[in-house]
């Protein structure tokens, strides 16, 4: 137990963690790249067109990984937010408000993909189907947490009054996603919920498995990179900091 | 390879969620890529003028 | 608690124009839908509910930035911030005052603005009731979001970007429930759901704003 919690106070010096940080990213490319190349020659290439809606199924590989990305993320920056507020760790501060842009691009990438699948299949770019409103919803979440901490002053400050925004609203997704399948499901009447495969073979389910896990080593990718940014920014002054503009210059 | 293309006759939906996806992922990693050299390079400068002028 | 809920509705009285603006905004809005949307009896009783809402909860917005900006502005925010008082229940005082002077208003005026829209009367006590369980709710969520930007410049419009996507589930079991009620079938479901809400915010709500302020202005 003394070595975890010593770990972690190590993990938590900003120093060790942007060494850590260096040491990590290639890795994780590595593994993201693999996993991506892997989901989409297979998704694209080995899978056969679904039966119902011929190759326009294909978007289903970077839509629903997108979806999974932006929910994952929104409770990571919640988690780290709860770190930030109640340990008082910049680590967790940073990690938060670097992964709000990357769980709204996610969002947005959700939002777009469906727009394009819903068209060709049920001819509107808009359905107010209950996954695609609650995504929506999400977006502005994210959103208010990027709007959130430009508009206030000091960095420190901004980081935890947009932990406690993150908490408000994880409380909140649950809440919002079943009120819209409940408004969804009295206002859309009998059609089945549009992007629910009712079962998925095991050809499509692969690659869309690796496509996940090759989103979540891009995520922990663009993640640290973020915060390496953050950390170097706000050290400026440091010691460790000069050290390391001096081995890159 | 024709036919990888045109998806059926969805290619327009297929590869522009694609490439919106690529766009958006690249640029996620490009974007904190470069503000990672540009601060490591305005701290680099503002040492250099320091120890010039000691 | 008491003294600080007594203290902000007799200052709320003589700031006249924190509650009536709001009132008038309910109305104004609820007045420009049927102009933008023609006269059609059928159509106004389908959108009615909503439109009342909508309405409600937008005045509810506005209203909500008066909470906390007049004692950030003389100081006495801070004042309540040292106080040996548990901060989550002065903010619930503070909050508890704050609707009633703002929210009952519009509870009271939503059923003469509902004749207006052709809502009948089976929907009447539905719409009553979801505002009265809704609007607290609303106070309550608002709070956090006004704890979370009283110290901005612009906080009115950062506000509505925060809080919105919040009261997104409160409007919708609302509008549920009185359609519900028009349609003849049984609102129970919905009106526990806005209770539960209720129960919920009020537990939550004063601790989540007494976090936050102590970060924005502590």
């Amino acid at each position: 137990m003394n070595i975890v919690v010593r770990y972690f106070h190590t993990l938590g010096s900003p120093p060790y963690f942007y060494r850590l940080a260096q040491r990590l990213i290639p890795w994780l490319a590595a593994a993201c790249a693999a996993l991506i190349a892997g989901g989409l020659y297979l998704g694209l290439v080995e899978a056969p067109p679904d039966y119902q809606q011929g190759e326009s199924y294909r978007i289903i590989f970077v839509h629903v990984p997108s979806a999974w990305m932006s929910l994952f993320i929104y409770v990571v920056m919640a988690g780290a937010g709860l770190v930030a507020l109640v340990w008082r760790v910049k680590i967790a501060e940073a990690m938060a408000v670097a992964s709000a842009p990357i769980g709204a691009t996610f969002t947005f990438l959700a939002l777009v993909t469906g727009s394009l699948w819903g068209k060709p299949m049920w001819g509107a770019w808009w359905v107010w189907d209950a996954r695609l409103t609650s995504e929506l919803v999400l977006l502005f979440l994210y959103l208010g947490v990027i709007a959130l901490y430009g508009a206030i002053e000091d960095r420190r400050t901004a980081a935890r009054a947009v932990a406690v925004l993150a908490l408000v609203g994880v409380v909140n997704i649950p809440i919002i996603h079943y009120s819209v399948e409940w408004w969804n499901t009295l206002h859309q009447g009998p059609t089945v919920t549009k992007f629910d495969a009712p079962s998925i073979h095991i050809s499509m389910l692969i690659p869309l498995l690796l496509m996940a896990a090759g989103f979540m080593f891009y995520y922990a990718v663009a993640l640290l990179l973020r915060v390496r940014c953050a950390l170097i920014d706000r050290e400026q002054g440091s010691k460790w900091v000069g050290e390391i503009a001096g081995e890159k210059a | 390879m024709r036919e990888f293309l045109q998806m059926g006759g969805y290619a327009f939906y297929v590869w522009t969620s694609y490439a919106v996806a690529a766009v958006a992922l690249i640029a996620n990693i490009v974007v904190p890529l470069r503000q990672h050299r540009r601060l490591l390079a305005r701290i680099a400068r503002r040492a250099r003028r320091r120890s010039a002028g000691e | 608690m008491w003294a600080l809920f007594r203290r902000d509705v007799v200052l709320a009285f003589r700031r006249r124009g924190d509650v009536v603006q709001p009132l008038v905004f309910f109305v104004l809005v609820v007045t420009l839908v049927p102009l933008a949307v023609g006269a059609d009896v059928a159509l106004l009783k389908s959108i009615g509910p909503g439109i009342i809402w909508v309405g409600a909860l937008l005045a509810s917005l506005l209203a909500q930035e008066s909470l906390f900006r007049s004692d950030f502005e003389d100081g006495s925010l801070e004042q309540l911030l040292l106080s040996p008082y548990p901060l989550p229940l002065l903010v619930l005082a503070k909050i508890a005052a704050h609707w009633m002077v703002t929210s009952v208003p519009l509870i009271v005026v939503a059923p003469l603005l509902a004749v207006l829209l052709r809502l009948p009367s089976e929907g009447m006590s539905a719409l009553v009731l979801t505002l009265v369980l809704g609007t607290p709710v609303l106070s309550l969520i608002g709070a956090i979001g006004v704890a979370l930007t009283v110290g901005l410049q612009k906080g009115g419009v950062m506000l509505s970007l925060l809080i919105l996507p919040l009261y997104v589930p409160v409007l919708i079991v609302a509008t549920l429930a009185v359609d519900a009620a028009l349609a003849g079938l049984p609102v129970s479901a919905q009106l526990y759901f806005l209770g539960a809400l209720l129960v919920g915010a009020l537990t939550l709500a004063p601790i989540a704003g007494a976090a936050a302020l102590r970060i924005s202005v502590g």
